[in-house]
């Protein structure tokens, strides 16, 4: 994956997490991921592309960055029991991969509905077809990562509203 | 004024509760898609909407495009992730009067609802 793919989730997830969480986002180094590393984590908010792009992002967090995050976004106190806890991680994964869109200029990009991953320890595979980066984030109310699986099905020029 | 919120996160529709809360809106009333939300639109009958555009069932640009095809003025303030020029253009010439591109603060939430209010008491 061309790693200039990457400027645009890191835009996005700055802007969310000013905006709508009153944090900001120290990020790490991107990387590629191996399959030597632990993948297990505990909660993960996906988004799919198709059209000019297709892959994924997925955000994935421990279950205590996840409450302390879902908390913050929906201005209420949320554990993994809330009714509305996978809704807020889905719409954060949502909000990231829809601010990043955008920046894909001359491309016509769909997103999926979000999906959530909740379970103690699972694990997430990286994707043979749409070999991915990964975004380390770190924030006062914790740390997490972002993949970015992306394939882009013709020619785009990224970045360049920014 | 009657406000009815129409997104399929409730999450969103309880963070627009409570900015709209702040600005004294209290007449509020949900609906999580665009066929949920024909039904609140008759028996609600809202001053606004707040629509977004991803849904199931009835996405917010489907329900856009009914509503106005079968008359209904109400004005419609589109809120969503999707913040390319061409989806903006796409749901102006389908009627939404204003456009409001997630992630949102308190400011400019309250900054488009009067615009909106503004534009449509003078008839634009």
């Amino acid at each position: 994956m061309d790693v200039r793919y990457i400027n645009p989730f890191v835009k996005s997830i700055k802007n969310l997490f000013q905006t709508m969480l009153s944090t900001n986002v120290a990020f790490g180094r991107p990387f590629i991921p191996s399959p030597d590393d632990d993948w297990r984590t505990d909660v993960s908010g996906v988004i799919g592309f198709s059209g000019d792009a297709s892959g994924a992002v997925v955000l994935v967090f421990s279950m205590d960055t996840a409450t302390k995050l879902a908390s913050q976004f929906a201005g209420t106190t949320m554990d993994s029991d809330h009714p509305d806890f996978s809704d807020a991680i889905g719409e954060l994964a949502n909000m990231v991969a829809g601010g990043a869109k955008p920046e894909f200029e001359g491309l016509d990009i769909s997103i999926s509905l979000p999906s959530v991953i909740i379970g103690k320890n699972h694990e997430l595979s990286n994707s043979r077809v749409h070999p991915g980066l990964v975004i380390p984030c770190d924030t006062t109310l914790g740390s997490f990562r972002v993949h970015v699986s992306m394939k882009i099905e013709k020619l785009a020029t990224v970045g360049a509203s920014s | 004024m009657k406000i009815l919120l129409v997104d399929d996160s409730r999450t969103i529709r309880n963070i627009q509760k409570n900015i709209l809360a702040k600005l004294e809106h209290k007449e509020i009333d949900e609906a999580a898609d665009g066929v949920e939300a024909l039904v609140k639109l008759d028996e609600f009958s809202p001053d606004l909407i707040l629509l977004d555009w991803n849904m199931p069932n009835m996405d917010g640009y489907t329900f856009l495009q009914t509503i106005r095809k079968n008359g209904v003025k109400t004005p419609v303030i589109m809120c969503t992730t999707e913040a390319e020029k061409t989806r903006v253009v796409q749901a102006i010439q389908a009627g939404a009067n204003n456009y409001v591109v997630k992630p949102f603060s308190t400011e400019t939430m309250a900054e488009k609802i009067e615009q909106t209010m503004k534009k449509v008491a003078a008839g634009a």
